[in-house]
């Protein structure tokens, strides 16, 4: 008995470079590099973790436009067995209504040709931030979920269930679910391996598989901006923040330094509240100070 | 240094050669090879190839249609060159000498404005379906050894070595593989230029408006004189689709003993009147810094050894002169690959039958050019007044010339003269223009 995983993956524009022409609102994609995106890394290396103790296979599954296969070749690189792109025309556009219709049938298609056990997604993507695919998916395919993981605890063949932490704000909870399992991993949840030297040759060497719309078992009208209720109305910046102003200690001491500073501020009304009665800044100004 | 070939378990067998460096050395030695059937690996120790890579310069369209041809209609070019100037500044004035050509517009063209990041990634890509093996994100870090013969390459990566008949260096400026390989004593400061570049976005329309130029057209402007403070180095402006790369390359050592910073030199060059003219609201996309090997001929390495040969940069490939570096490369890659390939027929990869790459590059322009030119880097770092003084003198005497008043023309040649002579006296003038002259023939 193995454990076979589809991992998900989706080529992201590198977010720590995007910005947005202010005049027209919208994202200056131009020049930008695309990454993998950094959750669905650690989604891989998770599969790839409960591989190395459970055997089985492990697959990568991405959808995206042609160069998207750049992604795929960068995981198999860290020795995912198999690397499948969707990439068709008719699915343009989708959201994630429609990206997890999609990616569903070719996980149906794959689960044809051998058990999937389990589907592994990054928490979300940096570029959508929508968190939605996951979740999405385990419900298409009537798989159980774990959302936010921050450990794969362990894998019980026999009764076919996982254990797993999952990551809330004010802590972290254990949970046993059933399998068929979709999973989505946070940053926390493992360090990524660097591949060794036969892996990556042998990845440079393994064609990374391309599906159309017609190689999946799907219906035209739920996919791509046809089968995407989301309607996006505005993309903006958040307004630039003034810069604060600085006071150079050069010419002068701290304290008159913090004199300046609770001057100003005792100018704008700022005050200090202390033993009930309230005390003006410029009140603790060192004495002789002019 | 030496690794021997002990209990390990390198794979041995997938590869006939290697090749380091995803550059267009590299790929062009990649892309010749698969060609010729051979099993090839490159090595990059970069995201991909080019990511290392600052380049936003001219390509030469024959040097690289002989790798990828027709490469201007399926890869990443930003516009074809159809317009050279040369400007000498000093102060608030240029000279300027301009070629343009609407020829070089068309086919087959004669050089292309390309961002190198793009470029080297497409050139990447042919390699692979060629049939080249590109692995990225792997740094090699020593070479493996059989006796004396280099055996392979050890990288950073787990289980990292790998074998094969001969590997190709082509790991770009400061190349210690070079060193390691007993081929050089590793680069002095006196043979690296160091460049700074900016990439600025200007509209399409502006930048064709200020530059004069056709639709698609672009321009490649290179600038001397006071912009560089009296070092050595010369500036650059390149027109892509909707930026303008810009920048300064100068000699490393000369900076250094002026202790100047590369940014202030841009910057200075930025302000120069004919350049903020045309730079005027763009604004920045990047900043980035460079090492060019200058040596020339004179810093080149042995060029060959027992199972390894190095190729661009690394062989210190670059006419400093004309600014060079890029074709140089593809066209060295090339012809290593086609001395391989001979090897490979004979089945032999010794210093003897890779010498053959000696002989094709001595044959070739590279050897030529690097020979003619190699006084010239050395000339003007010892005549730093062709950067100051020189350009100075020029433009004091034609504006003299040109300013009309009330001297007569016989009067203001009487003037010049006293004035340049007053500058420097004719006997230096006369042995810098022999040295000088004596330098590119």
């Amino acid at each position: 008995m193995a454990i076979n995983s589809v991992v998900c993956v989706k080529q992201v524009p590198d977010t720590t470079q995007v910005r947005i022409d202010p005049e027209t609102g919208s994202l200056i994609r131009h020049g930008l590099p695309s990454v993998v995106n950094p959750f669905d890394l650690h989604a891989v290396e998770a599969a790839l973790r409960l591989r190395d103790i459970y055997g089985g296979r492990v697959t990568a599954l991405s959808m995206g436009p042609p160069q998207a296969e750049e992604s795929l070749r960068k995981v198999l690189g860290f020795g995912v067995n198999r690397a499948v792109l969707l990439s068709d025309r008719a699915f343009a556009g989708a959201d994630t209504l429609a990206t997890t219709y999609a990616l569903a049938a070719a996980i149906r298609k794959i689960a044809a040709e051998e058990p999937v056990d389990l589907v592994i997604c990054g928490k979300q993507s940096i570029d959508g931030d929508t968190g939605q695919v996951g979740p999405g998916l385990a419900h298409r395919l009537g798989m159980s979920q774990v959302t936010y993981i921050c450990g794969l605890e362990e894998i019980d063949l026999e009764a076919r269930t996982i254990k797993a932490w999952r990551q809330l704000e004010t802590g972290r909870e254990l949970l046993e679910a059933k399998l068929p399992a979709a999973l989505t991993i946070t940053e926390t949840c493992n360090r990524i391996r660097y591949a060794s030297l036969p892996d990556l040759i042998a990845a440079a060497e393994q064609p990374v598989e391309i599906w159309g719309v017609d190689d999946i078992e799907v219906e035209r009208e739920h996919l791509g901006l046809k089968g995407s209720p989301t309607r996006v109305n505005k993309i903006f910046a958040p307004p630039v923040r003034e810069r604060g102003e600085i006071f150079a200690a050069a010419d002068s001491s701290a304290a008159e330094v913090a004199a300046t500073v609770f001057d100003r501020l005792a100018l704008r009304g700022v005050t200090l509240g202390g033993n009930g009665r309230s005390t003006s800044i410029a009140d603790s100004k060192p004495v002789g100070d002019t | 240094m030496t690794l021997p070939l002990g209990d390990r378990q390198p794979a041995k067998g997938r590869f006939d050669a290697i090749v380091v460096g995803g550059g267009p050395a590299g790929l062009s030695a990649a892309c010749t090879l698969a060609d010729g059937g051979s099993r090839v690996c490159v090595i990059e120790r970069g995201d991909w190839p080019g990511s290392k890579n600052m380049m936003g310069g001219l390509i030469f369209a024959q040097p690289t249609s002989k790798v990828v041809p027709e490469f201007w209609k399926r890869g990443p070019v930003e516009r074809p060159v159809t317009r050279r100037e040369l400007w000498i500044t000093t102060g608030d004035a240029a000279f300027k000498g301009a070629y343009e050509s609407t020829d070089f517009g068309v086919e087959p063209y004669n050089a292309f404005t390309v961002f190198r990041s793009r470029f080297d990634k497409w050139l990447a890509g042919e390699a692979r379906a060629k049939g080249a093996v590109i692995l990225t994100e792997t740094l090699v870090e020593d070479l493996l050894w059989d006796g004396e013969r280099v055996a392979g390459v050890r990288t950073g990566r787990s289980e990292g070595d790998l074998e094969a008949d001969v590997v190709i260096i082509a790991e770009g400026a400061n190349s210690f593989l070079t060193e390691k390989a007993g081929l050089c004593q590793g680069a002095e400061s006196g043979s690296l230029a160091l460049a700074v570049k900016e990439v600025l976005a200007l509209p399409k329309e502006k930048i064709e408006d200020r530059f004069s130029l056709e639709d698609g057209a672009g321009a490649a402007y290179e600038i001397i004189g006071e912009i560089t403070d009296g070092i050595p180095g010369t500036g650059f402006i390149y027109t892509n689709k909707d930026t303008v790369s810009i920048g300064v390359g100068v000699i490393l050592k000369d900076m250094v003993n002026r202790a100047g910073a590369a940014y202030n030199l841009l910057e200075r060059f930025k302000a120069q009147p004919q350049v903020r003219r045309l730079i005027a609201g763009a604004s920045p996309r990047e900043y980035t810094a460079h090492l060019i090997p200058e040596g020339g001929y004179r810093g080149m390495p042995r060029l060959y050894g027992d199972g390894v040969l190095v190729a661009g940069d690394a062989a210190s490939m670059v006419n400093a002169v004309f600014t060079e570096g890029a074709n140089l490369a593809l066209l060295s890659g090339r012809i290593a690959a086609q001395t391989v390939l001979r090897a490979s027929e004979f089945g032999t990869f010794g210093c003897e039958t890779l010498s053959y790459y000696g002989g094709l590059l001595e044959d070739s322009l590279i050897m030529k050019d690097l020979k003619q030119y190699k006084n010239v880097m050395p000339l003007l770092s010892s005549h730093l007044h062709f950067f100051g003084l020189y350009p100075e003198i020029a433009s004091a005497a034609v504006k003299e010339f040109l300013t009309v008043d009330s001297l007569s023309k016989a009067d203001k040649h009487k003037l010049i003269m006293k004035l340049v002579r007053s500058q420097r006296p004719s006997r230096k003038m006369i042995k810098d223009l022999y040295e000088a002259w004596r330098a590119i023939s």
